[in-house]
């Protein structure tokens, strides 16, 4: 681990205007990741930030009948809230199916969205790696990839890059239409999740579309009234990231899907929105078909690599029995 | 002596366990050396085959806090007599990816890691060769393989029997590099004084780490060096021999004069201690149509390295399973650039007993017959290959035991017909086997009268506990032997300083330490009654004995253990997800010395089976030659949740061949079949046979 | 860079010089000389280094020790209160809850905060009901609570009971 200074900062725009004039520093929170990676040399900071406790450790009500949650919420105190578990389940299923009660107890809201990529190739500084060191290549492409990117991959270019976004909370809160707040040195702003994580494009090196210096202080969720659900497949029962997740919330009328929402983990660079299934099963019915022909329309896109094909059918099966449990189609 | 209860065979708690659970108990690292301890950290190679060609410390050795740096070009030369990966920094050429190409030592443990990333190295590197293939032109016999086994057998004809047999599997399996991973990660801690080497370590037998660092560091005998390792976090089997750490270690601590540690990290774990070489194996069989075997024939690949040959003893089980007039068994070796394969549990039995047992669950279903009935319509008279009788073997009983604790009776032998929900459920049958043996053991007993109470008896062998109990299983079988209670018992071990033992290992403790305990003690009753009247003399009295080696009987009598696994596996019919909800294991291991403690370790190696069976595979980049999975995160082993109910079993039998306590050893045997069993079940609820391990979610879709 | 720091662990007051690079559990095993917590991968994927912080378990590798505070660091040494075994420390032994001994520690902690995590109510995703009013640990419930401390030596079955085995002491529903 390179040598780096600590510091604290009183409250968080203190913090902010601390790392503003730190262009190699970095804020801390649980350390679960950053920690981490500086250990393997992939994150190499100067100086790190302590923002674990500067920022909200609480959940609020909001006014529209949503909930604030505090930067500095623990995973496993987000999980436990009674009013997550009561309105919004598929993120509390998705905070309870990550890492492990150790992990959850220490990461962070923020940090749990802005964790980074597990892919081996990533946390090895001997592989090249576009994400980690641009221009170096991606190891993963012709290396091991079966629990890699099928969706949104840069397959060629200075930007290849066939990482995926590893965390489950943030599927979750892409399915529930969050919105991050956050403190900057220009001031605050609010980012839709859907634009905060980015496909690699030709800058693999970029998860997010924070600028240096922002601080995550809070994650919005508007208010939910549709039942809704997370599931993820890993490799064993349990402490193992998605091979492929699915947050799904659906509302049927009459037979009818009236609203549905649908974002998948484990096959992109970001939670996946299934923006296309989205559409195509508004207004369609309630269907075994219907919703097979939504996810089949969903992964049309879909480009998968040698070694990860099977994440497709597993995508589409996981999509077509999650839409089904919530209509109580199965038990 | 008065007379007290035997204690052979009840379920004791662990005397060590207290201590172990507070996590007061010392394992290598945490020994008190009486000094500050420097810190040792590696560079290793990040090519497989070439040379290096440039490699500057200076940076590192600039750091503050940084006490020296050795490379090959300024490392102490060690003796020329190391084999495999023993002479670390001896050359610039380099054999195996992760290879030490460098080692820095430190005032403490954040700066010797960091300064690693300053120590630059070149290399002329080519590209690797680690494709394991059953058409590679360089496969090679080995003149032996493992434990002196012969590389092939071959009786009678196989060909002819196979083209005239009415009913033919002909199938090939594959198992993949897999890492022993015990949790500890390998430590050593090393002090000189004078010419005098200390080395607090982690491995599973002190005595077989001595000889190389003799040899190593040219010291004139085992008296120079004293490995102390009385706790061991896991091994199974990597922590068996010699490895790079423990020579690094005492380079370190003789060219900074001081006590330095080395903790490997868990990402090194996968390139410095060894591995279970990866295999492709071919077996045939031919059956009557009432599955009476006319052939079996099991032929091996797999690889070893540039610097070691390690030939695993793959399809050796398969020479004292199944009775068949037509027998063959080979075994063929690549050798790649790879770091040395080592043992890892069971080495040979372990994939092999994957690949043999599910085959016969293939013939069964050609068959149409149960493939328990099947077993038994196949149990040999007398060890098949080598025609002598069995010392003991009891795997038909084990079978039915099995079948009737789990319920297999009634069983559809249909695959791909029960469903659960959105599960698929089936059920899946293997043996199991693993040879029995005894070594040589040394063993000294002392007794002396204690001024108020009764006699003191200090027992002393290197033994070594790595989790297996047998700090408490030697006390017992010692109280027994002594005729006095477990308290009145000293037990040492895990100190070289100790009277000789091999390490734990191919199920040998008990079998070899106890039997020396046994012998020694039987000398010291004897001499206590013939010379002292049956009362210990005011000085003590202090016997030594052992046993010279294996039983007497080892030539005459085939012996093995055996047992039998039933599992019933869960598939998801959306994702492909596995799940073992229960499982039934029946063994027949001779005399069972703890019955709380080998209940655990027959329990823990069915579960490593189950884990080899589902997550484990060290997946080697063939690009880049590294093992591109090389952390817990990303090699997965069971976790809690991956585990069912277990149902463990094992049958009373009296075997006066084997050893004094008439016991087979029992580390291994429980993870032999196991994996086999947990295939055969994913079969008969898939309809689908994955002959490839392990059996992930993605291989459900192919 | 060197800091100074007091590190408060198993009910005593540590004054002592870290690095900022040094993780909680390196300032307990390499300064303080406490072997309680283990070190089996330090990268927070295998449980051995769990420690209770505050009273919440946590995996010590991945804490750094200038972040601790005046947190009241609990090690399963910690657990023995004057001496006397814990319930968990009694029950491990008598379950014969493990093999080697090197995950223990952390499975002993991860267990004290499984326990308190069922008494606050918290559920896990095995819970079939979220929004149920407490939790029970069943033994599916335990697996999958105690699944982020691997064991190498796979006492995981027995590690099961002896954990339920103090839970329903402490009046937690089975």
């Amino acid at each position: 681990m390179r040598e780096f200074r600590y510091a604290a900062a009183t409250d968080p725009a203190a913090a902010v205007a601390l790392l503003a004039g730190e262009p190699s520093g970095a804020f801390l929170g649980g350390g679960t990741n950053l920690v981490d990676l500086m250990k393997l040399g992939v994150a190499t900071p100067d100086v790190l930030v302590d923002v674990r406790t500067l920022t909200s450790r609480e959940v609020t009500d909001a006014a529209d009948g949503g909930l604030r949650i505090g930067a500095g919420v623990p995973n496993a105190d987000l999980a436990a809230d009674r009013r997550v578990r009561e309105r919004y389940p598929v993120l509390a299923q998705a905070l309870l199916a990550a890492a492990s009660g150790q992990l959850r107890n220490r990461a962070t809201t923020a940090g749990n969205l802005l964790q980074r990529t597990r892919c081996g190739y990533f946390t090895d500084v001997t592989r090249p790696c576009n994400k980690r060191s641009p221009g170096s290549g991606c190891g993963a492409l012709r290396g091991l990839h079966r629990n890699h990117a099928v969706l949104g991959q840069t397959l060629d270019g200075p930007g290849t890059c066939v990482a995926t976004q590893p965390s489950d909370m943030a599927v979750a809160m892409v399915a529930l239409d969050a919105v991050v707040q956050v403190l900057g040195p220009d001031g605050a702003r609010s980012i839709p999740i859907g634009e905060l994580h980015r496909l690699p494009g030709d800058d693999a090196s970029r998860d997010t579309t924070l600028r240096h210096g922002e601080l995550v202080t809070a994650v919005d969720l508007p208010p939910m009234d549709m039942p809704s659900r997370y599931r993820k497949v890993r490799d064993r029962a349990s402490f193992a990231f998605a091979l492929v997740s699915v947050a799904a919330a659906l509302r049927v009328e009459d037979g009818v899907v009236a609203d549905v929402r649908l974002a998948l983990g484990g096959v992109a660079h970001k939670p996946w929105r299934a923006a296309v299934a989205e559409g195509a099963l508004r207004g369609r019915p309630a269907t075994e078909e219907s919703f097979a022909a939504a996810a089949d329309a969903e992964l049309a896109a879909a480009t998968p690599l040698p070694g990860n094909g099977y994440k497709v059918p597993l995508a589409r099966n996981v999509v077509v029995r999650t839409l089904l449990e919530l209509t109580g189609g199965l038990a | 002596m008065t007379t007290v209860d035997r204690v052979v065979g009840a379920g004791i708690d662990r005397i060590d366990g207290p201590a172990k659970v507070r996590g007061t108990a010392p394992y290598a690292y945490e020994h008190d050396p009486g000094e500050p301890i420097a810190h040792v950290a590696l560079v290793q190679s990040t090519v497989n085959r070439g040379r290096i060609t440039q490699l500057d410390p200076t940076r590192a050795e600039a750091m503050a806090g940084v006490l020296a740096v050795l490379t090959p070009a300024n490392a102490p030369r060690l003796s020329g007599d190391l084999a495999s990966d023993l002479p670390v920094l001896q050359s610039l050429d380099v054999h195996y990816q992760g290879q030490v190409v460098a080692v820095v030592v430190a005032e403490t443990s954040e700066v010797a890691k960091a300064a690693v990333g300053e120590v630059s190295v070149e290399y002329a590197a080519e590209p690797p060769d680690v494709r394991l293939a059953v058409d590679r032109p360089d496969l090679y016999a080995p003149e032996k393989i493992m434990a002196g086994y012969e590389t092939d057998s071959v009786i009678g004809d196989v060909d002819g029997a196979l083209a005239a047999a009415a009913v033919t599997v002909d199938a090939t399996y594959e198992t993949p590099t897999q890492h022993n991973n015990p949790i500890e990660m390998h430590t050593s801690m090393a002090r000189w004084d004078g010419d005098q080497l200390t080395m607090w370590d982690a491995n599973q037998g002190p005595h077989n780490i001595v000889n190389d660092l003799v040899a190593g560091f040219a010291l004139d005998g085992g008296h120079q060096v004293r490995i102390i390792s009385p706790y061991v976090g896991g091994a199974f089997g990597s922590k068996a021999f010699t490895h790079p750490n423990q020579m690094v270690a005492a380079m370190a601590a003789r060219v900074v004069g001081r006590t330095v540690v080395l903790e490997l990290t868990r990402q090194q774990m996968f390139s410095l201690v060894g591995h279970r070489t990866p295999t492709i194996q071919r077996v045939r069989l031919g059956a009557d149509p009432e599955g009476r075997l006319s052939a079996i024939s099991h032929e091996v690949v797999e690889h070893t390295s540039r610097v070691n040959e390690f030939a695993e003893q793959t399809a050796t089980p398969t020479r004292v399973l199944y009775a068949a007039p037509n027998r063959r068994t080979t075994h063929r070796l690549a050798r790649l650039d790879v770091p040395p394969p080592t043992i890892m549990r069971a080495p040979g039995e372990t994939p092999g007993m994957f690949a043999l047992e599910s085959a016969m669950d293939e013939l069964a279903h050609e068959l149409g017959i149960d493939p328990v009935e099947l077993r038994i319509r196949n149990e040999p008279t007398e060890d098949p290959e080598r025609h002598i009788p069995w010392s003991s073997r009891s795997l038909v009983q084990c079978l039915r035991t099995g079948a009737e604790r789990f319920g297999w009776a009634g069983r559809d032998l249909r695959p791909g017909v029960r469903t659960d929900g959105r599960w698929l459920v089936g059920t899946g049958v293997a043996a199991a086997t693993y040879p029995a043996r005894r070594r040589k053991a040394d063993c000294r007993i002392s007794v002396a009268g204690t001024p108020a109470g009764p006699a003191r008896y200090v027992v002393e062998i290197d033994g070594s506990d790595i989790g297996t109990g047998a700090w408490t299983a030697l006390t017992q079988i010692a109280a027994d032997a002594l005729g006095v209670g477990m308290g009145d018992v000293e037990l040492r071990i895990g100190d070289s300083r100790l009277p000789f033992a091999g390490g734990a290992g191919g199920s040998t403790g008990l079998a070899s330490w106890g039997s020396a305990i046994v012998l020694t003690a039987r000398e010291l009753r004897r001499r206590l009654e013939d010379e002292y009247g049956g009362q210990v003399p005011p000085d003590g009295v202090t016997v030594d004995g052992g046993v010279p080696g294996p039983s007497p009987h080892a030539q005459e009598r085939s012996m093995h253990s055996f047992g039998a696994h039933f599992v019933e596996v869960r598939v998801d019919a959306d994702t492909g997800e596995v799940r073992v909800p229960r499982a039934t294991s029946v063994y027949a291991a001779g005399t069972i010395v703890n019955a709380k403690t080998a209940r655990s370790q027959f329990l823990g190696g069915f579960c490593m089976g189950l884990s080899m069976a589902l997550h484990e595979e060290s997946v080697q980049d063939e690009v880049h030659g590294h093992y591109a999975n090389h952390d817990l995160a990303e090699y997965h082993v069971a976790t809690n949740a991956d585990i069912g109910e277990i149902d463990i079993a094992w049958l009373d039998e009296d075997d006066p061949y084997v050893n004094e306590l008439g016991l087979k050893g029992i580390g291994e045997i429980g993870i032999t079949g196991a994996a086999a069993a947990v295939a055969n079940g994913y079969w008969h609820a898939t309809c689908k046979r994955i002959r490839d391990l392990p059996i992930t979610p993605d291989k459900y879709f192919r | 860079m060197d800091t100074e720091i007091t590190l408060r662990v198993d009910g005593a007051a540590h004054p002592l010089t870290v690095d900022t690079r040094t993780t909680l559990l390196d300032a307990l095993r390499e300064r303080l000389r406490n072997t309680s917590p283990k070190k089996g991968c330090d990268h927070g994927q295998c449980g051995a280094c769990t420690v209770l912080l505050d009273g919440r378990r946590v995996n010590s590798c991945l804490v750094l020790a200038v972040t601790v505070g005046d947190a009241e660091v609990t090690t399963s040494d910690g657990l023995a209160a004057g001496g006397q075994p814990h319930p968990l420390h009694r029950s491990f032994v008598e379950r014969d809850a493990f093999q080697c001994g090197y995950c223990t520690p952390g499975q002993v902690c991860s267990a004290a905060g499984v326990i308190e995590e069922a008494r606050a109510g918290w559920p896990s995703a095995v819970t079939a009901d979220l929004t149920a009013a407490d939790a029970e640990l069943t033994d599916a419930e335990i697996r999958e609570r105690m699944s982020g401390n691997l064991c190498r030596c796979a006492a995981y079955a027995n590690i099961v009971p002896a954990v339920a085995d103090v839970a329903q002491a402490s009046g937690v529903r089975r």
